[in-house]
């Protein structure tokens, strides 16, 4: 057990160019610490260099209270997941979990009872006499992590262990994951392009783009207080809605509605004229589906729906709209960044899935404007974000203020 | 129906292939139980008219062949292990590690393999006289090595490129030295490909001629194919066909049995089952 000090971390290539940019991260003893991104941005390349797979350019890196900067991976004494598992595949089961004991010349009847133990809790039992090639998916994935259980290592590494596993069977093993993480309470880095498996299994969430971290945070701070418009892009499926925003007086002018401004959400703003507005499908609704008390809070308005999506338990609608030039040039560069391509600006509504809109009607729809964010157009940076609040105590805790971290009214 | 005719097509197909290729060790064999007066004699006939083993007895009686033959394994087997020993070792290096030079080695190990074996023959003749290794095992040995290795090279570093790198990174996160690494994953998993590199080093070894008649003269280092030459009858007015053909087969035999026990392993693909896929 052990916490991982990272300190100005920087990777550079033989090209000069940076995988790793200056990354510094305090991760506690314990603690489920994830590593998202897209693809590229370097997030592997920095849980190789903490494993000591890749050299480290400059920085330090502490592994409890020591530099481990020059020292092999074997003097680490940490345990990784690979992405494609790296069974040995002319090893059975057994030796494969058994493979960093044996390493160590642990006595056989020790390496017996753990080996046998850890394929205990993973349910490999039946299976400790195969050979890896002769197993399933899911079986080889629990034998990786049978060989990183089985040692006391100092933390655990995963880098997208659950990326060559099907949709469901990706969902069950997240969940062991997390289960076995909480019972061994053991200090864990996880690095994943998948923002579900980031929100539901870290207590802070590192959010890296181009090399550089952009928010560690937990996931729902992420989630409510993005920094800046990448962080509020990745995170949230369907994605948050990025329109464009031009400051009329006191009111601010959306594609589809006019929202009032209120004083202090103009001082943050200052003299910016157009501005990129964030909200969270979530945060509109069917105005016939919102309660009374609510509605007076929020602003009607009408649009034309082109495409819904009902998924039994939600539905969504999708709402196109023209962007002005400017915006709709930094939204592609953003969506390029994000791994993703929209082929037009639209915007995305969560509907109560008893909603009857259909394609192509015009539905009177109702938004909260206290949970719009604004962002910068040129740094991305978001502008409505309050001073930074306490840091939350704990996994998945509430931003400390009680209200909407927004106020725009 | 048609899928039948395919089949006997297939059949028939390697009928051929294999009496044609057969029929020079069906003929030698044939040749090998001969009465060596029958050679020469009229009619002759594939089989032979009287069978007899006098000529493997009488191969073995003399020690020009069986000389021949300690040294024949005897040498072969040292220059296969030397060399693939070595051979491991670089192509490893070669396919794990970047360093200055490496393409250099690799096409100067192609370059020996094509370089005209009997062009070298020549001034190594009279190097090997002047250093004393003229006529020894290690005369023979040594350049056995540097015309085996590029071969071994080549089909070794394919097979270690094939192996993926995260086994090894594996290994070395779960606590192991490079070599132990090395040693516990690679190895084993290049088995087939080492294998593979050891046979052929053994057959050219095993095969050459140009080598071992040139740089030997007693029978202190001559191998089976060059003491072949010096086969003569038990009188004058004896052809010693009926002995060479006794003594090629008796050579023949070690080199089957090698790919007979081995080509499971050499096809076998170890590396099932390492990834996903």
């Amino acid at each position: 057990m052990a916490s991982i000090t990272i300190k100005n971390l920087v990777k550079l290539y033989g090209d000069g160019f940076p995988a790793v940019n200056d990354v510094s991260l305090d991760i506690a003893d314990g603690e489920f610490v994830i590593l998202v991104g897209p693809s590229g941005c370097g997030k592997s390349t920095l849980l190789r260099m903490i494993v000591g797979l890749e050299d480290i350019t400059s920085g330090d890196l502490l592994i409890g209270e020591e530099r481990v900067n020059q020292k092999a991976p074997r003097q680490r004494n940490l345990s990784m997941v690979f992405q494609n598992y790296a069974l040995y595949p002319h090893l059975t089961v057994f030796e494969n979990i058994a493979f960093p004991l044996r390493l160590r010349k642990t006595p056989d009847a020790e390496v017996k009872q753990r080996v046998e133990e850890a394929a205990k809790t993973l349910e490999l039992t039946e299976h400790l006499q195969r050979k890896p090639s002769n197993l399933s998916g899911g079986q080889r994935q629990r034998v990786a992590m049978g060989r990183a259980i089985v040692r006391q290592a100092d933390a655990f590494l995963f880098d997208e262990p659950l990326s060559n596993l099907d949709a469901k069977l990706r969902g069950q093993m997240r969940t062991e994951i997390l289960r076995m993480q909480r019972r061994m309470g053991i200090t864990t880095v996880y690095v994943t392009h998948d923002q579900i498996e980031a929100m539901t299994l870290g207590d802070r969430v590192a959010v890296m783009r181009k090399g550089v971290i952009q928010q560690v945070a937990s996931p729902r701070e992420l989630y409510e207080r993005p920094v800046n418009l990448f962080v509020a892009g990745f995170i949230g499926s369907p994605p948050m809605n990025f329109l464009p925003a031009f400051v009329r007086g006191n009111e601010l002018e959306l594609p589809f509605v006019n929202v009032p401004l209120s004083e202090e959400t103009k001082n943050k703003i200052g003299d910016h004229q157009l501005l990129i507005a964030g909200i969270r499908p979530e945060k509109f609704d069917e105005i016939g589906m919102v309660e009374e008390q609510k509605k007076a809070r929020g602003i009607a308005f009408n649009a034309e729906v082109d495409v819904t999506e009902w998924l039994g338990a939600e539905q969504y609608a999708f709402v196109p709209y023209e962007a002005h030039e400017d915006i709709a040039k930094r939204l592609a560069e953003l969506e390029k960044e994000l791994d993703s391509e929209q082929m037009r600006t639209q915007m995305v509504v969560t509907l109560d899935p008893a909603s009857r809109i259909r394609d192509g009607e015009t539905a009177e729809l109702w938004l909260d404007p206290t949970q719009m964010h604004l962002f910068n157009p040129h740094t991305g940076e978001n502008l409505t974000l309050k001073e930074k609040a306490e840091e939350p105590a704990g996994r998945h805790s509430a931003p400390t203020d009680d209200g909407p971290p927004v106020k725009t009214t | 129906m048609k899928s039948r005719d395919t089949h006997w097509g297939w059949i028939v197909g390697a009928v051929l292939i294999l009496i044609w290729s057969a029929f020079p060790i069906v003929w030698i064999l044939s040749l090998s139980f001969k009465q060596p007066g029958e050679v020469i004699g009229g009619n002759p006939q594939f089989l032979p008219k009287n069978w007899t083993w006098s000529n493997y007895d009488y191969v073995f009686s003399i020690p020009l062949f069986t000389h021949a033959l300690v040294n024949s394994i005897g040498i072969s087997l040292i220059a296969t292990t030397v060399g693939v020993v070595f051979a491991t070792l670089v192509a490893y290096a070669i396919a794990r590690l970047a360093f200055p030079g490496k393409g250099l080695i690799l096409g100067f190990a192609l370059a020996i393999a094509m370089f005209p074996v009997a062009s070298l023959v020549g001034p190594l003749f009279d190097l090997w006289r002047n250093i004393g290794l003229y006529d020894t095992w290690l005369g023979l040995i040594i350049p056995y090595i540097s015309f085996a290795l590029p071969l071994a090279l080549w089909t070794l570093s394919a097979f270690f490129r094939e192996i993926p790198w995260e086994m090894e990174q594996a290994a070395q996160v779960d606590g192991a030295t490079n070599w132990q690494a090395f040693r516990k994953v690679i190895v084993p998993l290049a088995a087939p490909g080492v294998f593979t590199a050891a046979i052929l080093t053994f057959f050219f070894c095993w095969n050459d001629f140009v080598f071992g008649i040139s740089l030997t003269s007693t029978d202190n280092a001559r191998p089976v194919p060059a003491a072949l030459a010096f086969f003569t009858g038990r009188s004058q007015f004896e052809q010693p066909a009926t002995y060479q053909a006794a003594a090629a087969v008796i050579v023949t035999i070690p080199v089957i049995i090698l790919v007979l026990l081995f080509q499971r392993r050499i096809v076998a693909g170890l590396t099932s089952g390492a990834v996903k896929g």
